[in-house]
């Protein structure tokens, strides 16, 4: 079988010394030299301490240690993943000057394995949006077409694997924010269980949602990526780390894996997204799987369920940005409380506005039991739907988004519209599943089509295994490189 | 003018004397440099979590045991919203509507119960210091473990207020979990109110007095507003239901004005922390942990030991005197001994009632019952019992370096007879008024009986020795 994976590929070449670390490091910092300017997927650089680290990962190879499998990769984190000493801004200007003094759980873990942090990545301001261009840096863009948009909230991580200006990169999900940039610049996006990687550090949006997963070029690598970061950790209480490894699961057969196939996602979906699903599960019935139809109804409220919740919990986790302790501080401001409310009125934008507001209308006494509390028992009864489904099935198949990559500045005209696109990646998030995005071919343009598979909690393996199969036998007509970065 | 009653409830917050605070591993110790107890949790940087430590609900459970109180099997954490600079996450990790203990009471010396609607953990927040015209942060109190134990309007005069602290304040004391100092803060409770006329049963319209840091502010405050509140009904005027504040200077409450009253909290679970579960075997072991309570020892005192009530208040009052007593009295004949010893004498020396109740004192029980054994035998008495004791208390050491073989002997009939005829003849016109018939006069001539012998002297036989002598 013909091996996609990038990351086993580099730390053959780095254990075998045929390439050094720093030189592959250079590679990249090159390229990000010439396409970040284009692509906008970085925000901020951290060469120096790249080039540290690739200099202790070549010693280590020179004295013919054996690596870790993550040793040496050049790699990059969405800019809301607490990084020690390097400053973190949720691409706000609230958090503008924000430097940590504490290490996020993945970054220390990364850390230990001595990955090659490039620099931090773009992203929708304070994980909220669907292209990056809420990020006060401004947007991250497409390499497949830059005329579009990489996606979003992660998109500056999509953006700089896809325009292979990182091997792979940490993103978050909240609402499809791994997935949905994932599926726009043609990559596979894993969004883990909820629990199966500690958010500690993660700077949250929506803390019973937010779950930090790998973007990257392989199912392979996403899977030893996830291998890596998803580890129990007592600093977050809801962590539970995962329960098998997933790189050790990518070869099983799937003959007779039973794909579940619920009719309302596919609801409103466009036609050529359609048709690209219609192919692929062909593609697994001539692997041997087999293909169950049902009905999910309760999936209809996921969107409104979703954003009452999300919003809800970002209203409170956003209220302690207030100029008192870091980051941003308005300048001019007659009292401390007048400085608070110019604060926050200056250092937010209006997407993070709207949803601090919305959110706080619908946790309001009065409104509670009409919108939030509603809100959780619908969250529930979408529990119990995803139950029932996997007592027919082992993963479920879905498009990840009803289109391919939007044109620049096609949010800002219509924000429920925007809402409306997360259609297929919010109920995972609802439910706390796991969920893989994967290319699945191209439309008329030229823009990736993505897929995405569901498993019940804690099963990465099985979904990342019916990834890794498909991605096998279709590999030479849905993923395409785009034409930027280091060739490898 | 209509008789008009008192109907209060309290909520009282309790800091919780943990050595680590709610949420994280810092220090809970009062005091320090500001912000130097305090880490990326308790000052809610970005991407921080808190991490509940089981040590606080094991001591809410504790609190929720000692009053009588159900122990949720399941409960949780919510948040409280709400903007204030010295809360640095702008919520406040409480618990809603899920409380760990509820259902509980304490039972007043009249025999009434207050009851308790329920006890709910909570982090406290930091403290804002005004210096130099500038005003300061310090979170070295953020994330300090908070319970909050409300009553229910069962509290009918300023007394049973008072009462209901106190023993809420003694049995937190007993149990360990607080050292309950409101000067310090660690115990603070804030005091709805209301009138209404007597013999009625629908309750008035409250208000609610914050932050009473003192028995004497709450029983003023709550003077203050029960006559505020009466004459604004014998004037026809309405009560509005409103928080207050106590100002000690003009020794009034005034309304607070604004946005406290309009305050929505947006409560909503904490998805950061999972659910609560407290199995029956950890609320069993939790009982069995649990000393017994100060009413359960006052009952004892009075009853199987036969002490008056007065002392048996006295004894129980803190676990530390408790248990020094019990130790003391454990076997001896006379209890009531150990009593007098402990609540005269060694009381005396100690001036504060803070340092009563710490009870610091330089002997062991086990020193003060060898003492207390040794009236039992009739070998030393009553007043060299005091003596020795308070040469013991000076220098901690044992009875026996004090009490020589001799003194413990009593005197041999010869050497009695020595001292008495000595003393009569050292005082010829007290001997001349007994025969006279001042029966009183005896006394002198045995005290001087006493003295000469150090108090070794048995005073019955020395008396009819004495009689028999002047008689002669």
């Amino acid at each position: 079988m013909k091996e996609y994976g990038k990351i086993k590929k580099l730390s053959g070449l780095l254990s075998s010394r045929q390439m050094s670390c720093e030189e592959l490091t250079r590679m990249y910092l090159d390229a990000m030299e010439s396409e970040n300017e284009t692509l906008n997927a970085y925000v901020s650089y951290t060469a120096d301490l790249a080039l540290e680290t690739a200099r202790r990962v070549d010693a280590k190879a020179a004295k013919g240690e054996a690596l870790l499998p993550l040793e040496g990769i050049p790699m990059t984190l969405k800019d809301n993943i607490s990084t020690k000493g390097m400053e973190t801004t949720c691409c706000s200007k609230i958090l503008k000057g924000y430097v940590p003094i504490y290490d996020a759980t993945v970054w220390q873990i990364l850390q230990k394995q001595n990955a090659v942090l490039l620099g931090k990545t773009n992203m929708d301001e304070f994980a909220m949006g669907s292209s990056s261009e809420t990020s006060c840096f401004g947007g991250a863009l497409n390499p497949h077409d830059i005329s579009r948009v990489a996606g979003g909230s992660s998109g500056g991580v999509a953006s700089a694997v896809g325009g292979n200006l990182a091997v792979y990169g940490l993103g978050s999900d909240t609402g499809g924010s791994i997935r949905q940039p994932a599926s726009f610049c043609g990559l596979v996006g894993l969004k883990p269980t909820y629990g199966a990687v500690s958010r500690y550090g993660l700077i949250a949006y929506a803390s019973s949602f937010d779950q930090i997963g790998p973007i990257a070029s392989s199912v392979e690598d996403a899977a030893l990526v996830y291998d890596a970061i998803s580890v129990y950790d007592e600093k977050d209480s809801t962590s539970r780390g995962k329960t098998e490894p997933a790189s050790a699961a990518l070869q099983n057969d799937i003959r007779g894996m039973k794909i579940g196939v619920a009719k309302e996602y596919f609801e409103g979906i466009r036609g050529d997204v359609n048709d690209a699903l219609q192919q692929v599960i062909r593609v697994y019935e001539s692997l041997g799987a087999e293909i169950v139809r049902f009905g999910m109804p309760s999936l209809k409220y996921s969107l409104p369920v979703y954003y009452i919740l999300a919003c809800a919990e970002a209203s409170s986790n956003l209220g302690r940005y207030d100029g008192i302790r870091y980051g941003f501080q308005a300048e001019h401001y007659s009292d401390p409380n007048d400085m608070v409310c110019r604060t926050r009125s200056e250092g937010f934008g209006d997407e993070v506005k709207r949803r601090i507001l919305l959110g706080t209308y619908v946790l309001s006494a009065g409104y509670y039991d009409a919108y939030y509390k509603k809100a959780q028992n619908l969250r529930g009864e979408i529990v119990n739907a995803f139950q029932g489904a996997f007592e027919q099935c082992d993963v479920m198949l879905a498009p990840t988004v009803p289109m391919t990559a939007f044109p620049r500045n096609f949010t800002a005209k219509d924000p429920v519209e925007t809402y409306q696109t997360d259609i297929c990646t919010v109920p995972v998030n609802i439910a706390g599943l796991p969920a893989v995005s994967v290319p699945c071919g191209f439309d008329e343009a030229g823009l990736p089509i993505g897929m995405q598979l569901i498993g019940a909690r804690f099963c990465e393996a099985k979904i990342l295994n019916a990834a890794y199969q498909y991605e096998a036998a279709t590999r030479e007509t849905t993923f395409r490189a785009a034409e930027t970065g280091v060739r490898l | 003018m209509t008789n008009y009653e008192l109907v209060s409830g309290l909520e009282t917050h309790i800091e919780l004397a943990t050595k680590t605070k709610i949420f994280c591993s810092c220090s809970t110790e009062f005091g320090g440099e500001p912000n130097t107890h305090c880490c990326p949790v308790c000052i809610g940087l970005p991407g921080t979590l808190p991490k509940l430590n089981r040590r606080v609900v094991e001591y809410a459970i504790l609190a929720g045991l000692a009053t009588n109180c159900e122990i949720s099997p399941v409960s949780k954490m919510d948040r409280k919203n709400y903007v204030y600079p010295d809360l640095p996450k702008a919520y406040q990790i409480s618990q809603y509507d899920m409380p760990l203990c509820k259902n509980g009471w304490i039972e007043l010396s009249n025999g009434r119960k207050i009851r308790i609607t329920r006890i709910h953990i909570e982090e406290d927040a930091g403290k804002l210091v005004h210096q130099r015209g500038n005003t300061f942060v310090d979170y070295n109190r953020g994330g300090v473990p908070l319970i909050e134990i409300v009553s229910e309007p069962d509290i009918r005069s300023i007394d049973e207020a008072r009462e209901y602290l106190e023993k809420l304040q003694t049995i937190m004391r007993f149990i360990g979990i607080s050292d309950c100092r409101m000067q310090e803060g660690s115990m603070r409770c804030d005091v709805n109110i209301s009138v209404r006329p007597a013999g009625s049963e629908a309750l008035g319209t409250r208000t609610e007095i914050k932050n009473m840091n003192s028995f004497a502010h709450m029983t003023k405050a709550m003077d203050y507003e029960l006559n505020r509140q009466i004459d604004l009904l014998e004037s026809g005027e309405k009560i509005v239901q409103e928080t207050r504040r106590y100002n000690e200077e003009t020794e009034c409450t005034e309304g607070m004005r604004g946005k406290e009253d309009a305050n929505d909290y947006r409560y909503f679970r904490e998805p950061d922390l999972v659910t609560i579960r407290v199995s029956a075997e950890e609320v069993a072991a939790l009982k069995a942990e649990l000393p017994e309570l100060p009413g359960a020892r006052m009952k004892r005192y009075t009853g199987e030991l036969g002490l008056p009530e007065a002392d048996a208040q006295q004894l129980a009052r803190s676990r530390r005197i408790a248990e020094f007593f019990e130790a003391a009295a454990d076997g001896v004949k006379n209890p009531k001994a150990a009593a007098n010893c402990i609540i005269g004498q060694m009381f005396s020396r100690l001036s504060t009632e803070a340092e009563k109740e710490a009870f610091d004192v330089a002997i062991t029980p086990e020193q003060l019952r060898e003492l207390v054994m040794l009236l039992d035998a009739g070998k030393i008495r009553m007043n060299l019992v005091k003596s020795t004791l308070e040469k013991m208390l000076d220098t901690g050491k044992s009875a026996k370096e004090f009490i020589s073989e001799s003194d413990m002997a009593g005197l041999d009939e010869d050497a009695l007879k020595a001292a008495c005829e000595q003393a009569i003849a050292a005082n010829p016109n007290a001997a001349a008024d007994y025969l006279g018939g001042k029966e009183k006069a005896l006394k002198a001539i045995l005290g001087g009986v006493m003295k000469a012998t150090r108090g070794r002297a048995d005073a019955v036989k020395a008396e009819q020795l004495l009689i028999q002598l002047i008689k002669k």
